[in-house]
């Protein structure tokens, strides 16, 4: 629907009063956040947000979708709010909350003017409109960049929090942290696989020590990185089981056969070394130092 | 619904005629082209060209012969290639016995269908005794 | 004289090699088990090493094929261990659910040789 002119009319000749109004809901909802956004620049973004809309009114707009064109500073300057924000951790209920405060501003302003009452309700049904669009709008980019920053940390973390490790010649060890979904359970085995060919690794230690839960997901997962290590002609050890773990697993059902445990780090090395013929010995420092003396 | 019905409409898809085992190969290089082409991973590729590879394997063996197509297809998530598969053969009698693993008609071969489902990301089958059978595999590139 | 099968059949220390090419259709590598074996009889070897690092893709007709050459070697007392799995192709395998319990692999060929160097003529004990 058109705007017959009634906001763009109140836009332009309130612009200062619906904009002080509309900072002042701001504040009045908490939505503000001085605390995160210096106020000046919350001023700036809403007053911007405005003319914005006011040219976007002028240009015909009206109540129509924010994808047309008579919208495109609206979004640019939307997308801009939503990216400072989201940066600075406001909430998205708090970014609702700034586009929705802008309708008391504009309602207030609709009924201190003379306007009948009929063209009155028009404008105040236009305007609820439009700020619906635009909270709309404003929350679905805002929900999109955070997915996108997620997104982003996640793959981050993935890099950094299971590294696959040479723990000595022939064997390699992984410590998995944190929680095993099956996007990060894959990346894991990959890794681990491409490193077994590139250290030409004969045991694989798994150390889950660090996972949270085991569940049956998690326990799959353990089990099909195991049998692909097995496949490439190497050993798989999985150490850190618990008491816990080991219960959960024989309660969960899960069938482990052929997968070797081990309680701790300590004793999944041990079972390495065993697997490639080393043996740690203690030295014998009284002969090193006869050594040493007749040799001076 | 008749397996054997309308081929599929899209873009120009590649057809391999599936007659003889040679002809298992044939479909596993289209199927590795296609996946290349629309810049699928290493991983990406083995997968699915190994799904491909156990289906046309299938209707060679079990159906009597038949003939696979590839196409690729856009979507918000990037592209995605799908084989599809179609034979003329007895069919499959109880489709969720040959889904399960294990499950064999004739010794020591087994029918590799479940294993295929695994190792792509929508795995469609429609099949009926005496009526063929078709199966559709698609997987993303990435 | 049997058709080509496009690779190269070699025998060092009592093993019989050979590295699977990507391109062998279903009936080149029937061939190819035929010319193994007839090979570890002829050299009485002690095992059969097959380097699938050129495979990109192992399928379950492949994998019952690599079974099928274990056992067959095992009868003529050789011990055959399959070497250079792709990461991606071992993944893949356990997807098939495919163990190939009954094939052995070690990472290369030097590891394999090894192997067979130890126990010579007995199966590994890994299993």
């Amino acid at each position: 629907m058109r705007d017959e002119g009634g906001l763009t009319r109140l836009l332009t000749a309130s612009f200062d009063d619906i904009a002080t109004r509309w900072i002042d809901e701001q504040t009045a909802e908490g939505v503000g956040r001085a605390d995160l956004i210096p106020v000046d620049e919350t001023r700036a973004q809403s007053r911007e947000l405005l003319s914005a809309l006011l040219r976007a009114m002028e240009a015909g707009g009206g109540d129509g979708p924010m994808a047309d064109v008579a919208f495109d500073e609206v979004r640019d300057v939307l997308a801009r709010i939503a990216e400072a924000r989201i940066d600075r951790g406001v909430t998205p209920t708090e970014m609702a909350w700034f586009m929705h405060s802008l309708k008391p501003a504009l309602f207030a302003t609709i009924r201190s003017g003379d306007a009948p009452i009929e063209a009155a309700l028009d404008e105040v049904m236009m305007a609820g409109r439009v700020v619906d669009r635009m909270a709309i709008h404003a929350m679905d980019s805002y929900v999109e960049k955070r997915e996108t920053v997620i997104e982003r940390q996640r793959a981050e973390m993935n890099e950094v929090s299971a590294p696959v490790v040479k723990l000595w010649d022939r064997i390699v060890t992984v410590p998995l942290i944190g929680t095993l979904d099956s996007w990060r359970a894959q990346t894991v085995m990959e890794n681990l696989l491409e490193a077994i060919v590139a250290r030409e690794a004969e045991v694989a230690i798994i150390d889950i020590t660090g996972v949270g839960t085991v569940d049956t997901m998690v326990a799959q997962h353990l089990l099909k990185t195991a049998a692909a290590v097995r496949l490439m002609g190497a050993e798989c050890v999985i150490c850190g089981v618990s008491p816990k773990i080991a219960q959960t697993v024989v309660h969960l059902g899960v069938d482990l056969p052929n997968v070797v445990t081990r309680i701790d780090l300590e004793s999944g090395l041990d079972y390495a070394f065993r697997k490639i013929g080393l043996k740690v010995v203690e030295r014998d420092r009284d002969r090193e130092r006869q050594r040493a003396l007749r040799r001076s | 619904m008749n397996p054997v019905s309308a081929p599929i409409a899209d873009e120009a898809p590649r057809a391999v005629t599936l007659r003889a085992q040679s002809d298992v190969a044939v479909a596993r290089q289209a199927a590795a082209q296609a996946m290349t082409a629309a810049g699928a991973s290493a991983i990406g590729r083995t997968r699915f060209v190994t799904a491909v590879s156990e289906v046309a394997r299938n209707a060679i063996l079990h159906g009597g012969g038949g003939v696979v197509r590839f196409a690729r297809r856009e979507g918000p998530q990037g592209a995605s290639i799908m084989a599809e598969c179609r034979d003329r053969g007895p069919g499959i009698e109880d489709v969720g016995r040959a889904l399960s693993d294990g499950y064999s008609s004739k010794r020591g071969l087994g029918l590799g269908l479940g294993g295929a489902r695994r190792l792509v990301d929508l795995f469609e089958i429609t099949t009926a005794p005496g009526q063929g059978t078709m199966v559709r595999l698609t997987s993303r590139a990435r | 004289m049997a058709e080509p099968i496009g690779a190269a059949i070699v025998t060092i220390d009592g093993c019989v090699t050979v590295a699977v090419r990507d391109d062998l259709d279903d009936q080149a590598v029937l061939r190819l088990q035929d010319r193994l074996m007839e090979e570890v009889a002829r050299r009485s070897a002690k095992g059969v090493i097959i380097d699938i690092s050129g495979l990109e893709v192992v399928d379950t007709f492949a994998g019952r094929m690599l079974g099928a050459m274990a056992e067959m070697s095992r009868l003529l007392d050789a011990r055959t261990i399959v070497v250079g799995m792709r990461p991606a192709v071992a993944m893949t395998l356990v997807d098939l659910g495919m163990t190939l319990d009954e094939v052995e692999t070690a990472l290369n060929a030097d590891k394999a040789m090894a192997l067979i160097a130890d126990e010579p003529g007995l199966r590994s004990h890994r299993r």
